[in-house]
């Protein structure tokens, strides 16, 4: 209770801080009343690739383990819903889809989270490659299909059920970022031996920092799930869904919450116009926006309108470039 | 019987073939420390080479080794220095480079792949390369598939070789050891991992070459040839060549041992070998 009074009420830029979230989820809520009938599943997939984003950056960006899981934990919300979607109410199999993806992650966290570094990163990067063969496998030798129909709901219902995660995740996490935790995670990111020096559990910290994330991450798959109708391994690891959340992540900048939510914006605008307009060229244009985003902005969106303010500050166009 | 002298020759076939797959992501990952994401990509841009070769050209798919070899290593040394030198530069530190250079290879994977979506379409494609077996023992042997063990087994050795008896070897090998250092002594460290990046390449393009001799392939299957290479190089140890070699004979014999009861299931095999390794010895078999 403390901490959530000093995260919220504390200062001033604190109590902005918490009316904004307030007034954005509750216009939020209100919005689809005004716009068209397609604007309700637009805004649920924004947010829900939000979701994912701000999940990696909990982890990832505080941490510096890059992880490519979100597909795995996806996949796993996905599966979930496939499984129990048409014998229980939606939020309930979302229940169960965000404490399955948390299960997912504590063990392979268990497991590999002891390992450091690009090691980290292959196994999370194979996880969604190996639960999509090996669903894909245990589908066909046992039932002999590939795919699960999805009880299907109405793009709404699934719009307020994505904003409810959307809602609890930001409030989780704000206070999160400012405890003991969050401070352990960020020391952990910036030496992770000296944090073992001063007392910080490292190995059980990040194991729970990653579970934690993945929760919201299967959550966000029972739901969407349903607006596709149909599930199979393909669809629901599929390798974008891992590198996605992490390119809106590093375009928006990872040092705040409002990075990877405009990163999810930007990017999934930029995926629903290419789709529509240029489906032949999305993909190639796709990974050229990413390869530049990359090179042009390692700190994000924020860290060139930083860089353009200090220049315009300071007057002068020099060698400012290495640390853009 | 039958059956295990299939095993044991195809095994080996399929190991061959992992083992300069692996070698070559190794070689990248292990001086310019980028694990390739679109490795595979270049097996599969070298394997259409091939394929155009032999059926718009009508020549032998040995001549594929004298086109794709050049135009994969001019691709792969350029893109080492435009795009992850670059990404070098302005990334903090090793990690954050090693993070940046996957999400960059990502994007480049996602290009590749689709440029060659794009000119080749998405229909499985294949050739015919010496459609005849040879008896060894009881068991039928495709003639084709011995002649891509000997090609892969003779370049395995050969680039050996290179490593350890050439002044370029040496470097090479310095380089991996404490890059630093080497540049200290005098090796021109950025040459030689654009190099070491574009000799990744080479081999990847040498496997892409065998692979459109001994099975059919699409324009996606790139990134199943990236995986088990990912994961031979986890088995054999991150940056040990030999590790790649051995690790990708096991992953041979495993995989075709396995495929021979259930295909659908290899990968996930290979999966829990890494699995398991990584909680018993997670430098991998022959890592430092």
């Amino acid at each position: 209770m403390e901490l959530l009074k000093r995260s919220f009420f504390g200062g001033k830029a604190a109590k902005i801080q918490f009316f904004a979230i307030i007034i954005a989820i509750v216009v939020l809520f209100f919005v689809p009343n005004f716009g068209s009938a397609y604007l309700p599943l637009f805004l649920a997939w924004v947010i829900t690739y939000a979701v994912m984003s701000l999940a990696w950056t909990l982890f990832s960006g505080k941490t510096g383990y890059v992880s490519l899981a979100s597909a795995a934990f996806y996949g796993t919300g996905m599966y979930v819903q496939a499984a129990l979607g048409s014998n229980l109410p939606i939020v309930v199999s979302m229940i169960i889809a965000a404490a399955a993806s948390f299960g997912v992650a504590f063990g392979i966290g268990l497991v590999t989270l002891r390992l450091r570094g690009v090691y980290f990163t292959i196994f999370t990067f194979g996880l969604s490659l190996f639960l999509n063969k090996f669903i894909h496998w245990y589908e066909v030798k046992f039932f002999h299909t590939k795919g699960h129909m999805v009880l299907a709901y109405d793009n709404l219902t699934v719009y307020y059920c994505v904003l409810v995660v959307f809602a609890i995740f930001l409030l989780v996490v704000i206070p999160m970022n400012k405890s003991r935790f969050g401070l352990a995670l960020d020391c952990i990111g910036q030496n992770e031996d000296s944090a073992q020096h001063v007392g910080v559990n490292t190995t059980m910290t990040k194991v729970l920092a990653f579970a934690v994330s993945a929760a919201p991450v299967g959550a966000v798959g029972a739901a969407m799930a349903t607006t596709i109708g149909y599930v199979d391994p393909d669809i629901a690891f599929k390798l974008l869904a891992s590198f996605m959340p992490v390119l809106m992540a590093i375009f928006g900048g990872t040092h705040s919450v409002y990075g990877p939510i405009v990163g999810a914006i930007v990017f999934y605008s930029l995926q629903d116009y290419l789709l529509r307009e240029l489906p032949g060229a999305y993909m190639i244009i796709f990974g050229c926006v990413m390869v530049a985003v990359i090179l042009l902005m390692p700190k994000g969106i924020f860290g060139v309108i930083d860089t353009i303010i200090a220049r315009r500050k300071r007057g002068f166009d020099g060698e400012v470039i290495g640390d853009v | 019987m039958t059956l295990f002298i299939s095993i044991l020759i195809n095994g080996c076939v399929l190991g061959s073939v992992y083992a300069l797959v692996a070698m070559g992501l190794n070689t990248q990952y292990g001086v310019a420390r980028i694990l390739n994401i679109a490795h595979g990509e270049f097996i599969i841009l070298a394997a259409f080479i091939t394929l155009d070769l032999v059926t718009k050209n009508h020549t032998a798919p040995f001549v594929g080794f004298a086109v794709a070899i050049p135009v994969v290593f001019v691709i792969s040394f350029a893109l080492h220095r435009t795009l992850y030198k670059r990404v070098k530069d302005i990334s903090a530190n090793d990690g954050a480079f090693e993070g940046n250079a996957i999400l960059a290879a990502f994007g480049i994977y996602f290009i590749v792949q689709n440029l060659m979506q794009t000119h080749w379409g998405s229909a499985t494609a294949a050739y015919q390369f010496m459609p005849y077996s040879v008896k060894i023992g009881p068991a039928d042997i495709s003639a084709g598939n011995l002649v891509v063990l000997l090609i892969a087994v003779l370049i395995c050795i050969a680039y050996n070789l290179f490593l350890s008896q050439t002044r370029l070897g040496k470097a090479i090998r310095a380089a991996a050891q404490d890059p630093a250092a080497a540049a200290m002594l005098g090796v021109r460290i950025n040459t030689i991992m654009a190099l070491c990046f574009a000799i990744g390449g080479v081999l990847a393009a040498c496997a892409g070459v065998l692979i459109s001799m001994k099975e059919p392939f699409t324009s996606i299957s790139g990134l199943g040839y990236t995986t088990i290479a990912i994961i031979i190089v986890v088995l054999g140890g991150l940056g040990s060549v030999k590790g790649a070699i051995l690790g990708g004979f096991i992953l041979g014999y495993v995989g075709f041992a396995v495929s021979v009861y259930d295909s659908g299931f290899m990968l996930s095999v290979f999966y829990l070998i890494v699995l398991v390794l990584l909680i018993v010895r997670p430098k991998g078999l022959m890592g430092r």
